[in-house]
């Protein structure tokens, strides 16, 4: 990797020149000697082995006096001949969230103030699929599912073509081999381009430290995926890698009652994936922005 | 044939149409048991076996309303057509029954489903429809959910469920510190 594409700090002494530099004050101002140290490491990708395993005794220990856990983070590789995609049916989905708090409980989000979510369930008016906008996410009947609604969850879509990594200016967001969207929270800034850049609105960002109570928290962690995180930084779905690259279903699949939400290998001919692209009616959304998702939504038949 | 066969043969044949599939899925008689692991099936608790009280009854064919056990059960799956003991075999109880005679055991119940739900069956051993879980790949364990899992096999229509609560609004106290 040539340093170029990591050049941080020198990103943020021109954002002060330019004057700009009001969007990552909230970093810089709020600084600790902690988070001074870990500003000062080496982008992930830049690591040697030996680095990454100092990083990773520092972050466990420092996980263990915060929240009194053992952790375990895992630096695991892509796969080889791997590159994931994801299947949702929307005529099973039934809008019950199992998933969001499934992923939440899974990805050690923030729990209150903020309360932060990877996967949103949007509900639209049957025969409205196409018009995101006149979507509510806040919906709380009864029970599910209602007449005349259906419901559409959206996560990161892990696309071939991310605006949210070309919108990052220091490289803290990039696509792993095996095709999933990572962020290196201890590299990001906190600028919040990438938020911008999704048109699926697929990143959510800690505008304080996050709360995630100690007996709620998820040990088993990957660096790129479901670490505790910090105030300013950005997060989302990573397919759960902490779990796919170890062969098992992500949280949201394993939680869903229906059944709606499918996950596999696309370099795989027998995978689930593969079997719903060759047989079901497929789409993805915005594929007129020529993101390429990752992200397959489809219809029974 | 019994008389009992012969009636049973022409209320099917309404069904026809969707039994056509059966066919396509004669293949998958051998071996279903250890290709498709699944979890112990659904039963309410102390139901099974079925026989510790079968065994000692007399067989009724008689198509009624029962009103001394199962009286919950209520049949809502092309139920003019059909009765008790065209999927539970009446001798052993503890077994499922296929239109073709085979008994299975509850934890392939999945094949008595198949034989007239082709198309989903199909995607069902696919993961497709229904669903796996545990390790997709690998030497882990992955198993299926029956469909009785999902769907009350007499009243198999899936039932509405409570949501979990919404997201906190931004303006939320909860959200706000
Ligand atoms: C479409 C086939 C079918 C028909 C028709 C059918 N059953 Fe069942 N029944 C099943 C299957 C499959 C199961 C296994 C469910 C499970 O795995 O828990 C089952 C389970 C049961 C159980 C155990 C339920 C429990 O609480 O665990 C009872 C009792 C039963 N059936 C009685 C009946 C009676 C009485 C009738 C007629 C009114 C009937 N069944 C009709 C397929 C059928
Ligand atoms: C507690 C004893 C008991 C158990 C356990 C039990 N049954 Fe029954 N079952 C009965 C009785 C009694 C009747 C007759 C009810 C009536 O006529 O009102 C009956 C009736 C039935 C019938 C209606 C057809 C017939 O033979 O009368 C079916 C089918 C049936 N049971 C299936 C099952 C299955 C399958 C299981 C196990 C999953 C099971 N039963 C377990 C007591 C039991
Ligand atoms: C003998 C053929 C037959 C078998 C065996 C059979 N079904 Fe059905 N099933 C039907 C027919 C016909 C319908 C449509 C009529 C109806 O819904 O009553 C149906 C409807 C359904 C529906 C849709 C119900 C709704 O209201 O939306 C489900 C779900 C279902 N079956 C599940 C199952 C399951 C699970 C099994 C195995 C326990 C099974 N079926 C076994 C014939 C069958
Ligand atoms: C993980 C849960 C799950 C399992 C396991 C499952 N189903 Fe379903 N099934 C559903 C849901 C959800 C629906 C949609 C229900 C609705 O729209 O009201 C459905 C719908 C159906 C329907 C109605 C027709 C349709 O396409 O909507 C049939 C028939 C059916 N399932 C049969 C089966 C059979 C047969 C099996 C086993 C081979 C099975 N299901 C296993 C969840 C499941």
């Amino acid at each position: 990797m040539s340093n170029k594409n990591y050049t941080r700090r020198e990103f943020i002494r021109n954002l002060s020149v330019t004057a700009l530099a009001g969007l990552s004050l909230p970093l810089l101002s709020s600084c600790s000697r902690e988070e001074a140290e870990d500003f000062l490491q080496k982008h992930f990708l830049e690591m040697t082995e030996e680095e990454k395993e100092r990083v990773i005794a520092k972050l466990e220990q420092r996980y263990l006096e915060q929240y009194g856990r053992k952790f375990q983070i895992s630096t695991q590789e892509a796969l080889p001949e791997t590159l994931w995609g994801y299947g949702l049916e929307l005529s099973r989905c039934v809008g019950c969230r199992r998933c969001v708090y499934a992923c939440a409980n899974e990805n050690n989000t923030s729990r209150y103030a903020r309360q932060l979510h990877w996967i949103r369930v949007l509900r639209l008016k049957r025969g409205n699929l196409i018009n995101l906008e006149d979507s509510e996410h806040y919906y709380a009947p009864e029970t599910v599912p209602e007449k005349g609604f259906i419901y559409l969850p959206v996560q990161c879509q892990h696309c071939q073509n991310p605006p949210c990594v070309k919108a990052c200016p220091i490289h803290a967001t990039w696509q792993e081999p095996d095709g999933i969207v990572v962020v290196d929270y201890n590299w990001c800034i906190g600028c919040r381009y990438c938020i911008a850049a999704c048109p699926y609105k697929g990143r959510v960002f800690n505008w304080a430290e996050p709360n995630l109570p100690k007996d709620e928290v998820n040990p088993n962690v990957h660096y790129l995926g479901n670490r505790p995180r910090m105030k300013c930084a950005v997060e989302k779905c990573t397919f759960c890698i902490q779990r796919v690259r170890a062969g098992r279903y992500p949280a949201c699949v394993e939680a869903c009652p229906t059944g709606a939400r499918k996950f596999g290998n696309l370099l795989d001919p027998k995978s689930e994936i593969r079997y719903i692209i060759e047989r079901k009616r497929v789409f993805r959304l915005r594929e007129d922005l020529n993101t390429e998702s990752r992200f397959y939504y489809f219809f029974e038949s | 044939m019994t008389l009992k066969s012969l009636r049973m043969r022409t209320t099917l044949s309404a069904l026809a149409i969707i039994l056509l599939t059966i066919s396509t899925f004669s293949s998958l008689a051998v071996g279903a048991g250890q290709e498709f692991p699944v979890p112990p099936p659904p039963f309410t608790e102390g139901i099974f076996p079925c026989s510790n009280c079968h065994a000692s009854m007399e067989v009724n064919r008689k198509k009624r309303e029962l009103k001394e056990e199962h009286t919950k059960i209520r049949m809502h799956h092309a139920e003019t057509m059909r009765w008790c003991l065209d999927c539970h075999d009446a001798k052993n109880r503890d077994k499922l029954r296929l239109y073709n005679g085979e008994l299975v055991n509850f934890t392939e119940s999945h094949r008595l489903c198949g034989e007239c739900h082709g198309n989903l069956y199909r995607d069902w051993r696919a993961g497709i429809h229904g669903k796996r879980t545990g390790y997709f790949m690998g030497t882990g364990k992955r198993t299926y959910l029956l469909c009785a899992h999902c769907h009350d096999p007499h009243e198999p229509k899936f039932k509405l469920i409570v949501p979990e609560p919404p997201p906190f609004r931004p303006t939320d106290r909860r959200n706000v510190k």
